[in-house]
């Protein structure tokens, strides 16, 4: 089952093997440089809080926040905290959480068995005691409160509480101060042994790192564990409306510069492998050409005062959602959400300047080569294409090869009325600093 | 490994770093002089305003087409404070173009970009556009004011204005928002012309770049390294604090923001460096330092606890977000950290698992292409040089003796909250 994949144009070999227990092994290597960075990734985050858990038939419920609170917690085990054995060996380890991935990592410049056979070792062992879920309550609750106090993370969040009726994506990925108090260590193992199965996981090693060497290393590792056979996960998703459910949200916070995003909910279109991700590219080109710095918007909204530097879109397109922001700083949110309003009416009705699509093409080709430079968006980057099926050095023919009719056609039904929502941050106090 | 090479121009400094491992190349040019409230502003607004138009490219709109059709090349001018230097750094990344079908000689062209944004900008009628004066210090002022909205930045802020309120060092590097207010465009051209003659400039370029191309591709600049400014160091004598101060400040939070500033006599030119590189990994520089460890992990009081070093300046930062009920005991723990430290409390496992931490560290910040400009930037700031290999081996070296010396050098000068009024008592 092992293959090696290779893209000349960019230079780049990945060697991927799937094992027999279902994991997925992905090597990257990258000639002269000093680190190695392995990523081991779950396809579970904070959207798959309903779900029947594995070797059961009744679906269950668990509470806000619990991918996350997981991904915290398996830090520990019986011996202590595993951070000390990764600087034992000169490693430097992290974890996230995001809407459906939980991921952890290290990267280090010695010690690389060791390294994977940790991060393999601690991510397939859970140890939970009520005690010590009970303490990480307390550090949760801060990192909770910091988002509280982060307006960019507010605005965003209500900007997703105002688009989605049902779906768990509006949910903090953390979840709240009183939902984090609800998880039990039962919970835990029940989302664990569903979601932590190596046939949900994909590890991907990138940087100075010798493929064969590695992928018998993991191979090795792997054989002496055993697991469950492989068991597709059922996740219930409720149907979500088109509409959005609410036109404004504005939250009152202690800031200097207010703070404006609109948002577009977009049905998940109905396509997978390639043609999934040419609609990504395309609709990345579109909003580039739209609001991307060398857009005619972007220069009047600047010139007038209403963005900044920190202006920009984004599109979101995941396994049971997909969503645009547009947004940033502004003085006045308002004005800065007609006009952001009015440049998609304009573009419906007049259409694109199609030279303009070309150099933003060519942007789009030129940052893709900038992000190779780095390992982090390497492996991270890979796996999550992988997880859908793609591959991610296909990005630069597809973009090569995107029409401008494909980009027009994009614009009716990517921004709609009833599927728009705004949210603010506006100045709670006149006086402040 | 990764050596600097100096290249042969006719005036400015070019240091290139040739290596084969990126898909792009990667140009910063540094403009450096002293820091001090009456020119940061007019410095801050500049590096904006020759950003945003050339003489060839004359809006903003202009110059982003320009670099998109470039491949998307990335450009950005910004300003920093290091120790008590004010530098404006221009950035560019280009694509290698054996990788791009067809394409254009990017780096030639890069080069020749970055020469007119700093000799060739537009200036109708002899000084710069109005209109992009007033938009640039809109949005200059806006950046300033918005440091307050991210209230981890903001404490730092406040906590160093309070600190070293005698000192440069208190001088935020984008400038004060009053003073941004004041600035017309002939004081920008002042600063420029100013800049042009004085400030200490080097180009450093790394990608997979030869000595005799780059060396013709910078021949199209005229402004020289400024080489009578270069010697010149300014003075940062070390402060001894005089008695500790505390203070609290209220804001409409959640999170108390808890942050300690040490000074200590060791900067990057000492031969203790190394050491105080260790000091501070053990105290709040890594994920298994004695932060993490008690503030987090046993007593479950912070989700983020951590130390950083200024080696330019010789200050250690401390921050850690609680609830602010906590903040009697969580400024107790923090300073028996420190305490601990200097009475050689730590195994020696500590202590080499932070030297090795400390060696990854440096080795990884190889790996980024800015990084390694930094890492010869320090050097080039501190008029010290220090080869990688010398610099690991240095780490190895340090001693239990070294780092507790070095805590015990290490003084607390001035412990910031902020809090909210609500539950302030």
């Amino acid at each position: 089952m092992s293959e090696t994949l290779t893209f000349e144009q960019v230079q780049e070999t990945v060697h991927k093997e799937v094992l027999p227990n279902g994991l997925t092994v992905l090597v990257i290597p990258k000639q002269d440089f000093q680190k190695t960075l392995a990523v081991f990734t779950t396809n579970y985050g904070s959207i798959d809080n309903r779900f029947v858990p594995i070797g059961k038939t009744e679906p269950v419920h668990v509470p806000d926040g619990i991918a996350h609170f997981l991904e915290h917690k398996m830090f520990e085990d019986e011996n202590g905290d595993v951070f000390q054995t990764f600087g034992e060996q000169g490693a430097s380890a992290n974890a996230f959480t995001s809407f459906t991935k939980t991921a952890y990592l290290f990267s280090s410049t010695q010690e690389v068995d060791k390294n994977i056979t940790t991060l393999l070792d601690f991510v397939q062992h859970p140890y939970f005691t009520d005690e010590s879920v009970e303490k990480e309550k307390g550090i949760i609750g801060q990192e909770i409160r910091m988002y509280d106090d982060n307006p960019d993370w507010q605005l965003f969040f209500h900007l997703l509480s105002s688009l989605y009726y049902h779906h768990p994506v509006k949910i903090d990925i953390a979840g709240t101060v009183e939902s984090i108090q609800e998880i039990t260590k039962e919970d835990l193992y029940t989302s664990y042994e569903t979601f932590y199965h190596p046939g949900n996981m994909i590890l991907c090693v990138a940087g100075n790192a010798d493929p064969a060497h590695i992928i018998d290393l993991v191979k090795q590792n792997q054989e002496q564990k055993s697991f469950k056979e492989p068991e597709p996960v059922e996740r219930i998703v409720e149907d979500e409306p088109a509409e959005s459910v609410q036109r404004v949200t504005t939250v009152p916070m202690s800031v200097n510069t207010p703070k404006c995003m609109v948002g577009y909910k977009i049905p998940v279109p109905d396509k997978q492998g390639k043609p999934l991700l040419r609609h990504e590219l395309s609709v990345e080109i579109l909003l580039e050409t739209l609001f991307g710095a060398g857009s005619d918007t972007y220069e009047s909204l600047y010139r007038e005062g209403l963005i900044d530097e920190s202006f920009s879109s984004e599109f979101m397109l995941e396994r049971s959602f997909s969503f645009t922001a547009i947004g940033g700083d502004t003085n006045d949110p308002d004005t800065l959400a007609e006009r952001i309003m009015e440049a998609v009416e304009q573009a419906k009705s007049s259409g694109l300047n199609e030279d303009h699509i070309e150099v933003v093409r060519r942007k789009k080709i030129g940052s893709f080569l900038k992000q190779l430079n780095s390992p982090e968006f390497l492996a991270n980057q890979y796996t999550e294409y992988a997880f859908f099926g793609l591959h991610l050095f296909d990005v630069i023919p597809l973009l090569e090869e995107i029409t401008t009719e494909e980009i027009h056609a994009l614009l009716p039904e990517m921004f709609q009325e009833h599927n728009r929502a705004v949210s603010r941050i506006t100045k709670k106090q006149e006086q402040s600093s | 490994m990764l050596d600097e090479q100096k290249v042969d121009s006719h005036g400015l400094d070019v240091r290139i770093i040739p290596t084969e491992k990126y898909k792009t190349t990667t140009l910063v040019l540094q403009m450096k002089t002293t820091l001090q409230r009456k020119t940061t502003a007019a410095r801050a607004l500049l590096a904006n305003v020759l950003q945003s138009a050339t003489d060839t490219h004359r809006s903003r709109k202009a110059i982003r087409r320009y670099l998109d059709e470039l491949y998307g090349a990335s450009f950005h001018a910004d300003v920093q404070r290091k120790g008590e230097y004010h530098v404006i750094s221009v950035k560019m990344e280009i694509a290698n173009e054996n990788f791009i079908k067809n394409a254009p000689p990017l780096f030639q062209e890069s080069v020749s970009f970055l020469q007119q944004v700093l000799e060739k900008p537009y200036l109708p009628e002899g000084s710069f556009d109005k209109q992009v004066i007033n938009e640039e210090k809109r949005t200059l002022i806006q950046r300033i004011e918005s440091i307050y909205d991210d209230k981890m930045r903001y404490a730092n802020k406040r906590l160093i204005e309070h600190m070293c309120s005698e000192e440069p060092f208190s001088v935020h590097p984008y400038g004060e928002a009053e003073d941004v207010e004041h600035l017309t465009a002939q004081d920008v051209m002042d600063e420029y012309r100013r800049m042009l003659v004085a400030d200490d400039m080097c180009l450093y370029i790394v990608g997979d770049v030869a000595a005799d191309d780059v060396q013709k591709a910078v021949s199209v600049f005229s402004v020289s390294k400024n080489p009578e400014d270069s010697s010149y160091t300014p003075e940062n004598k070390t402060v001894e604090p005089a008695e500790e101060k505390e203070i609290q400040e209220t804001d409409d939070i959640q999170q108390g923001k808890l942050h300690l500033g040490y000074r200590t006599p060791v900067t990057f030119a000492d031969e203790q460096f190394s050491a105080m590189q260790v000091m501070n990994g053990m105290f709040g520089g890594f994920p298994n330092s004695k932060l993490f460890i008690n503030v987090r992990e046993k007593e479950s009081m912070a989700y983020y606890a951590a130390s950083r070093y200024e080696s330019q300046k010789g200050i250690v930062l401390v921050m850690a977000g609680i609830e602010p009920a906590d903040y009697e005991k969580a400024s107790a723990i923090i300073k028996q950290q420190m305490e601990d430290i200097r009475q050689g409390t730590f195994t020696d496992d500590d202590l080499e698992q932070t030297k090795t931490m400390l060696k990854n560290q440096l080795l990884e910040t190889m790996d980024h292409p800015r990084g390694l400009i930094e890492l010869y930037y320090q050097q080039r700031m501190a008029q010290h040089q220090r080869p990688f290999e010398d610099w690991l081996k240095q780490i190895g070296d340090v001693t239990r003796e070294d780092v507790t010396a070095c805590a015990s050098r290490t003084v607390l000068d001035t412990t910031y909250f902020l809090r909210n009024e609500e539950d302030h008592t």
